[in-house]
């Protein structure tokens, strides 16, 4: 066998602590190496051109590159061997950057390092073998998870590309927190006049289908061909006949029900319709305060419905899926800001959440529009918000800026003045940070011409006395200690991932970080993708974000669903396990170890073997490892080409013993 | 029940300011079947000026004690009344966890320290604890109802957290919890962690009047008609200064400071005087006397 060897400089990042001329010539000497040479950015047009030419030239029958991690570059090379007429296959990566140039500095043991992975990928590549991608047909259905903006906006984009959209909501209706807003920045218009009309839209659509009052259960399946089960919740109501007439909720009896949806300032009846716009706008019963459930008394909602849409026997109903392609946008959750003991950890009645005085502004919320204070119904005259509660705070476990913050205080100061012309509005906090379009004028607005009092300082504590709160804090700008008396304190409570996100990733089977936010693909690159093919992020479930931020990300995510639907087959990956009918037993171990459920049985003249579904096989390798046989082998990694590159590691460490 | 049984450390303020915190502790403890038994020949934990000028010569201080108290058979703590004792005796405990640290230290030894140190808590923990809400409200015998009482924890009982390692260092409960076993009501008081002036009062006057005034005003609005500490300088500023700190902010609180194991000792049937009462600068006389009739 010819192999080809290619030292990538790529400009110092490698160049700098690796001699790679020296490494190009030591590859020289191995055996089955019949050219290698030195470049400087392997992957710019010129070094492939270099790779290609050496290929045909020398006739090699494979190529090493050693150079930056193959989840940068390695499909790149890849498709340059194929152009070279080479099976792509025939191709390994030495990463010498990752794992030699960037983590240590001295020269001679990271060349020696080097020149060991160039070794270990040369005895690995002597034995490689054509790989060739099968071609799948594709299922070109969508699933949508959470119907908040993001969401929302995924599934309309979809669905104008004529793909057919499932909608899959956890609440009873879609708008996710955009639809608890009372007014958006930095244009300070009607969050729900803007929002509705889509929400409208996807009710509308003929390819959408919703799912509210909905979770997922399960996902099976892989790119293109995604089986989905569908968890309806019971919502008491049969929807297919309730018209949202609303007859029902006047005549509840049981009005003292936490209200969800305005964030549980104010109740509302046992059977209700979240708000007016809601969408699907159909009734559903709290079970946990409906009397009849409690009791068995009552039914009278059964009784007033005019269409008897009211069935209290409702149960959970699985509907199962097929889809290609499923986008994740479930949002986030508000942290659990009651450790913040020194705020009161939710004991003083008067210190609430950003969201929930988002709900007093609005005018359909608990008090159509008048702030009020929660203890006693009084109009604050001063109201103090208290920033990065719960982010960019270590002491809690959240040291992450929240990002969107800075922004809502600055508009939630601007409307209290609005609502309360004589009212004072205190700011306290960390940094500005407001870098959207026309953000930095809008948070200036708030101060220089709503008069808003910006103080820069964390707040130590704050206190009930005589009916009003101090809040004191530190003023680090005057190098003093502030009181400030309130009769409002809204505390503006940091993001983190929606509550279960991190159930529902393993379901997708994503990556989660440690604060229930999904992991892109590539934190630059590749924004809305996720790790598992078809799998697509889009708004608050990546990290917190604005709404236009949502939004742009809600058709990013639809624009790749559509490209990866453009085609009408896809192609599998050939790196996959497969069995050795001679040699297994059919003991079925591998079986029990896949966590993908990719092995079956089957029975070849009459004896029972493992059989590899290659579309589900992720290529993990578990399955080789456990087989007593060596049986089941993972093509491309196989038990063979792994043993080569320990023999040519430990070679070199003979060599030196020995030498 | 078995008996618990702690090494005991009065500290220097048990013997002298705050008598009647030792003196109510010791017959509390007792009641409640817990033995003290005193370490022997212990002496100054460090306070205030040791650990700020050299946290060595602090830490060897609290590790004589520590080490005396390891002499003592059969007991699984040292407890202490005074939370800046308890600050002390902790924070060398910890720090000696660490070999540099606990090398240093024993350089200035007699008896240097070896192997394990018995945990160190306060009384008042031990009692929260050890003893539990449920067996003291079973041994109260004359509740003390109607009296509305201001919890005021200090600011170094539990803090900082990772050393002190009880109750919430932000919103602590253990003494609303035992005023409420004892049948009292719980006066609403937010500056439950504040900083009373604490040694202040020496050097700047002003500082504490400032400072604990603000406590009494907000006792007062929220019609405590006392309040109860768990610290003996807190204890001693609120009290004894509180006439300078009315002269001083204009106003006239007269609001008796109790120490939490005094009015455990008069919930469980002690006398007045058996609990020290009469060291009181601020005489409860008058409002123990209303709570009665
Ligand atoms: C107080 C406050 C004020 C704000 N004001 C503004 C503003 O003025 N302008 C602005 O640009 N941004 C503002 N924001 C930010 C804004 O809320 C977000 O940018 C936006 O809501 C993100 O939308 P999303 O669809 O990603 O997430 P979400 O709005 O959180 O929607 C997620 C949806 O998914 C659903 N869901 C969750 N889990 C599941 C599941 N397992 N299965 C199915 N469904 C699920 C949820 O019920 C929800 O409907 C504000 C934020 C706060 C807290
Ligand atoms: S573990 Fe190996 S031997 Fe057993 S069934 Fe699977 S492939 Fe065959
Ligand atoms: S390689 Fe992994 S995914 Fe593929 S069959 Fe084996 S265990 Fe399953």
């Amino acid at each position: 066998m010819k192999i080809g060897v290619f030292i990538c400089h790529c400009g110092s990042n490698i160049a700098g602590t690796v001699d790679v001329a020296k490494v190009a010539e030591m590859a020289k000497s191995l055996p089955e190496v019949a050219f290698a040479s030195d470049t400087m950015y392997a992957c710019s047009e010129p070094g492939q051109e270099g790779i290609i030419g050496a290929i045909k030239e020398m006739g090699l029958d494979g190529a090493v590159v050693a150079s930056c991690t193959p989840r940068m570059h390695g499909p790149t090379f890849m498709r340059t061997v194929a152009r070279a007429g080479l099976n792509p296959y025939m191709f390994e990566m030495a990463n010498i950057r990752e794992h030699v140039s960037w983590i240590g500095k001295d020269k001679e043991a990271n060349t020696a390092k080097a020149l060991d992975l160039v070794r270990m990928a040369v005895a690995k590549l002597a034995r490689n073998k054509p790989l060739f991608a099968k071609s799948f047909a594709i299922n070109k259905r969508v699933l949508v998870l959470g119907g908040g903006v993001a969401g929302i906006q995924a599934a309309l984009d979809c669905a104008d590309g004529g793909l057919e959209v499932v909608l899959v909501e956890k609440t009873t209706t879609i708008g996710g927190k955009m639809a608890k807003l009372d007014k958006t920045f930095p244009t300070v218009d009607c969050s729900c006049c803007i929002l509705g009309p889509k929400m409208v839209d996807v009710a509308q659509h003929p390819n959408i289908t919703l799912y509210a009052s909905a979770e997922v259960d399960e996902v099976n399946g892989y790119v293109g061909n995604f089986q989905v089960k569908v968890r309806k919740k019971p919502t008491y109501v049969d929807w297919k006949l309730c018209t949202g007439c609303g007859a029902c909720l006047e005549k509840c009896p049981s009005k003292k029900s936490p209200d969800l949806f305005n964030e549980l300032v104010g109740t509302t009846t046992a059977i209700n319709i979240p708000f007016p716009q809601a969408i699907p706008k159909k009734a559903s019963i709290d079970a946990g305060s409906c009397i009849k459930f409690k009791t068995g008394k009552c039914g009278i909602c059964a009784k007033v419905c005019p269409v008897k849409a009211i069935n209290y026997e409702m149960e959970p109903e699985i509907v199962t899926e097929e889809v290609g392609a499923v986008i994740a946008a479930t949002g986030y959750d508000l942290m659990d800001w009651t450790v913040y003991e020194q705020y009161g950890g939710g004991r003083y009645k008067d210190v609430i959440t950003s969201l929930q005085y988002e709900r007093l502004l609005s005018a359909s919320g608990p008090t159509g529009g008048h702030i009020k204070r929660p203890s006693d119904g009084k109009e604050p005259k001063t109201v103090v918000f208290i920033q990065c509660v719960g982010s960019r705070d270590k002491s809690v476990g959240r040291p992450y800026c929240s990002g969107f913050c800075c922004m809502y205080t600055a508009k939630q100061a601007i409307l209290t003045k609005d609502h309360i012309p004589d009212s004072e509005s205190y700011v306290f906090y960390m940094d500005i940070r407001a870098p959207g379009k026309m953000y930095d004028e809008f948070t200036r607005r708030a101060m220089e011409e709503y008069g808003a009092k910006y103080v820069r300082g964390r707040v130590s504590m704050v206190y009930p006395s005589g009916g009003r709160y101090v809040v004191r804090g530190v003023d680090t700008l005057a190098g003093t200690q502030v009181e400030v008396e309130a009769d409002l304190v809204v505390l503006a409570v940091g993001a983190e991932g929606a509550t279960g996100a991190a159930h529902l990733a393993e379901k997708l089977r994503i990556s989660y970080d440690a604060y229930g936010f999904y992991m892109e693909s590539h934190p630059k690159l590749k924004p809305v993708e996720t790790n598992t093919a078809g799998v697509y992020v889009a708004g608050c479930v990546q990290g917190p974000k604005d709404i236009p931020t949502s939004v742009a990300q809600g058709s990013a995510a639809a624009a790749k669903v559509l490209a990866l639907f453009s085609k009408d087959q896809l192609q599998s990956d050939p790196q996959v396990s497969s069995v050795d009918l001679k040699r297994c037993v059919g003991c079925m171990k591998c079986a029990m170890t896949c966590p993908f459920g990719a092995i079956k049985e089957q029975e070849v003249r009459g004896e029972i073997k493992a059989q590899v579904i290659e579309t589900m096989c992720q290529g993990c390798g578990l399955c080789t490892a456990t087989c007593p046989q060596g049986a089941i082998q993972l093509q491309h990694f196989t038990d063979n080409q792994i043993l080569a590159e320990v023999n040519a590691l430990l070679a070199s460490e003979l060599e030196e013993t020995q030498g | 029940m078995t008996t618990l049984r702690y090494a005991y450390y009065p500290g220097c303020s048990g013997l002298g300011t705050s008598k009647e915190y030792d003196m109510s502790t010791r017959a509390v403890c007792e009641a409640l079947g817990m033995e003290l038994i005193d370490i022997t020949d212990w002496s100054c934990c460090g306070s205030s000026p040791a650990h700020t000028v050299d946290d060595r010569l602090a830490g060897a201080l609290s590790a004589r004690n520590l080490v005396q108290a390891g002499d003592i058979e059969g007991v699984d703590a040292i407890i202490t009344p005074c939370p800046s004792c308890l600050a002390n005796l902790k924070t060398a405990r910890h720090r000696l966890q660490k070999p540099e640290f606990r090398a240093e230290v024993n350089k200035l030894l007699e008896r240097p320290v070896h192997g394990d140190i018995l945990p160190v808590k306060s009384v008042l923990q031990a009692i929260v604890e050890d003893v539990g809400m449920e067996e003291l409200r079973y041994r109260v015998r004359t509740p003390l109802k109607g009296m509305s009482i201001a919890p005021y924890y200090g600011c170094i009982m539990n803090r900082p957290p990772k050393i002190m390692e009880f109750d919430s260092h932000e919103n602590p409960m253990a003494l609303d919890n035992i005023l409420e076993a004892l049948g009292a009501t719980v006066a609403p008081f937010n500056l439950k962690v504040e900083c009373c002036g604490a040694s202040f009062g020496v050097a700047r006057r002003d500082i504490v009047e400032r400072l604990s005034g603000k406590l009494l005003n907000l006792a007062a609005e929220n019609n405590a008609q006392a309040m109860v500490t768990a610290c003996p300088l807190c204890q001693m500023n609120l009290d004894a200064r509180q006439n300078q700190i009315n002269v001083a902010n204009s106003t006239n609180h007269v609001m008796p400071i109790f120490y939490f194991t005094q009015l455990i000792g008069l919930a469980l049937g002690f006398s007045q005087s058996q609990m020290g009462l009469e060291k009181l600068v601020v005489s409860p006389r008058e409002l123990l006397a209303g709570a009665a009739g």
